[in-house]
């Protein structure tokens, strides 16, 4: 669930670059403050020790195809969020440069799905208070696995929405919405029992590795906190399975993509957040000349305006003739360039 | 997982492509680094349904794979590894969107075609400038080139720490792995339980590893910073490489040149 270059707009791209810059400006201060170099050598090894552990990967139960570790959650729990954040911002930050995924300018949107929501949302609103003061396995295992499907739920959410922000994939809001929910509810199940697997493994053989996150440390959590933690789970659960349903309802399906186009007929709170965000956007001029997506004949009549078969033509064979003389001169400057290493 | 074995052994490859000695790869990785950054946002700034005024913007890799003399069929082979999620979500578009905006004889394309061809094109160069950026410059000096425009020291340190044991980890990783599939018949052990022990027994060699090594460097002075071995400089005429660059990729953002020509030409024709 990379996201990709390719899919998004330079006003979402440049926005959530800022906003893991800042991440991870604030996750470095944090880092540096508490001032445990024992921590420095440790977030590397365990950044790589990510890669190393997505190679070992096992067999599903019941789908006979096999999956392997995300880490997010792993290094939230071994690290804490801010040391988390960093390590699994310099994982990402590799897989792009050296193995194409996504992208430079979709780093950030990676960044921000991949890391700010387990480390900063999931880890301290569920995993934290489940395991905070005792810890037992069964509380490792609850706490790591909905803390995981937390983390992918609204990772998933952000591609969702980054996605239908940058207005290059036709995809409709909530037909993604519905692909990608469901989708990332089983892969986050799936990754929270690893999880904890790999933690309460570690937890037995050497209880002190927990310790350097500080999770155990008895913490004060405000009774506010463990209601919104309660929301949000219970939002991401429903979220998940209630698509889900809907997406294995093929009447379902075409009902909610019918009613992706009429924003009112939505239930209340939806509606309330369609609007508001369809009026942000039609203030800023910033984000791309994309509406929320009316019906198709609309779409069609303005969301392109320079559509003219003859002047399409023009470009392609402008186009096509460019990339020939690109190509030309590239294989030149290459014989020139053999030529002038052998003499 | 023979497939993500050998993509590790690329991460090798890339290193030693990065290490040769040409035109390009003097440059100062910042010069290098901003460029790409211009290139990436110029051609991500396009309308969905744009591909022609896209095409002129392959000047920047293939300018970068010839002087560079990176192996442009590995480049290639890297960016079809990556493709899946794009190739994924934009096949919808040709569902989608069927209105017919571009006519060829008596064969309309649609509108999804033209918007999913552009997505391809856009994946194309703007992982490509990625994986270019890379073979051209090197982890170590784009991590260098990181720390001098700003970018916090930890993290910029936690980056080659993370490069600097990948590989020894993933050769650990990839040791279990076979040993595993060794003793494994007819798929057993190769479930969720003896993952988690599996992994975890990694997980504490690991940290036992992260602890020698601090050790180790405390024994030689380290004191939160990795300092460069070449100290960097930017010359003027890398300055004008920049500037040259941006200035070429805004004015082909601006002006469709394959059109022009496409107009021109027909006009002659007729």
């Amino acid at each position: 669930m990379h996201m990709a270059d390719a899919l998004i707009s330079p006003a979402v791209g440049g926005t959530l670059w800022a906003a893991s810059a800042g991440l991870i400006g604030y996750s470095s201060r944090k880092v540096k403050q508490d001032m445990d170099d024992r921590r420095i050598p440790l977030m590397g090894v365990l950044g790589a020790f990510i890669f190393a552990a997505q190679m070992i990967n096992f067999t599903i139960p019941g789908t006979g195809s096999s999956g392997h570790l995300g880490g997010g959650m792993i290094l939230a729990i071994l690290l804490g969020p801010a040391a988390a954040f960093l390590t699994l911002a310099s994982v990402l930050t590799v897989q792009a440069l050296f193995f194409a995924d996504g992208g430079l300018l979709a780093l950030g949107c990676n960044i921000f799905n991949l890391g700010f929501f387990p480390c900063f949302v999931a880890y301290p609103l569920i995993y934290r208070p489940v395991v905070r003061g005792k810890v037992s396995q069964r509380r490792l295992v609850i706490g790591a696995t909905l803390s995981a499907v937390l983390g992918l739920q609204l990772g998933a959410l952000g591609v969702v929405f980054e996605t239908f922000f940058s207005g290059i994939s036709d995809l409709p809001f909530v037909t993604f919405l519905l692909m990608m929910q469901p989708i990332h509810l089983a892969i986050g199940i799936v990754e929270g029992l690893v999880t904890a697997a790999v933690v309460v493994f570690v937890w037995k053989a050497k209880p002190e590795t927990l310790e350097l996150s500080g999770a155990l440390k008895p913490a004060g959590t405000s009774s506010f906190k463990r209601v919104l933690a309660g929301l949000l789970m219970a939002a991401a659960m429903a979220g998940g399975f209630i698509s889900w349903f809907a997406s294995t309802h093929p009447d379902g399906l075409e009902w909610s993509i019918s009613r992706s186009t009429g924003q009112e007929e939505l239930e209340p709170p939806k509606s309330g957040l369609y609007s508001w965000l369809a009026d942000l956007q039609e203030k800023t001029a910033f984000l791309p000349d994309y509406g929320f997506r009316g019906s198709k004949k609309e779409e069609a009549g303005d969301a392109w305006p320079a559509v003219d078969p003859g002047t399409s033509l023009s470009g392609l064979l402008g186009g096509a003739l460019t990339l020939i003389a690109l190509v030309l001169i590239g294989v030149l400057l290459k014989r020139r360039k053999k030529h002038h290493v052998q003499h | 997982m023979s497939n993500i074995e050998s993509t590790f052994f690329d991460i090798g490859t890339m290193d030693t492509i990065s290490r040769q000695d040409t035109f390009v790869h003097r440059l100062d990785p910042r010069i290098k680094v901003l460029t790409t950054l211009v290139f990436i946002v110029c051609v991500v700034s396009f309308g969905k349904h744009d591909i022609s005024a896209l095409v002129p913007f392959l000047v920047y890799p293939l300018f970068l794979v010839v002087l560079g003399d990176l192996p442009i069929a590995y480049l290639l082979r890297k960016l079809t590894f990556a493709a899946p999620f794009a190739v994924l979500i934009g096949i919808f578009n040709p569902l989608l969107d069927r209105e017919v905006l571009l006519q060829i004889g008596a064969v309309g394309i649609s509108g999804g075609w033209v918007s999913f061809m552009s997505i391809l094109l856009r994946f194309t160069m703007t992982v490509g400038a990625a994986l270019i950026l890379i073979a051209t410059t090197g982890y170590h000096s784009v991590c260098m080139a990181l720390e001098k425009m700003g970018v916090p020291q930890v993290f910029v340190v936690q980056l080659l720490f993370l490069y600097r044991y990948l590989f020894v980890l993933v050769d650990e990783a990839s040791r279990m792995v076979r040993a595993r599939s060794l003793r494994s018949f007819q798929g057993k052990g190769l479930g969720m339980g003896v993952f988690g022990s599996m992994a975890g027994h990694l997980l504490l060699r690991t940290t036992g590893r992260a602890q020698r090594i601090h050790l180790a460097m405390l024994c030689r002075g380290f004191e939160g910073t990795i300092r460069p071995f070449h100290p960097l400089r930017v010359r003027g005429w890398e300055v004008m490489f920049l500037l040259g660059w941006s200035v070429l990729f805004v004015m082909m953002r601006l002006y469709n040149g394959p059109r022009l020509l496409g107009t021109w030409i027909q006009g002659f024709i007729s």
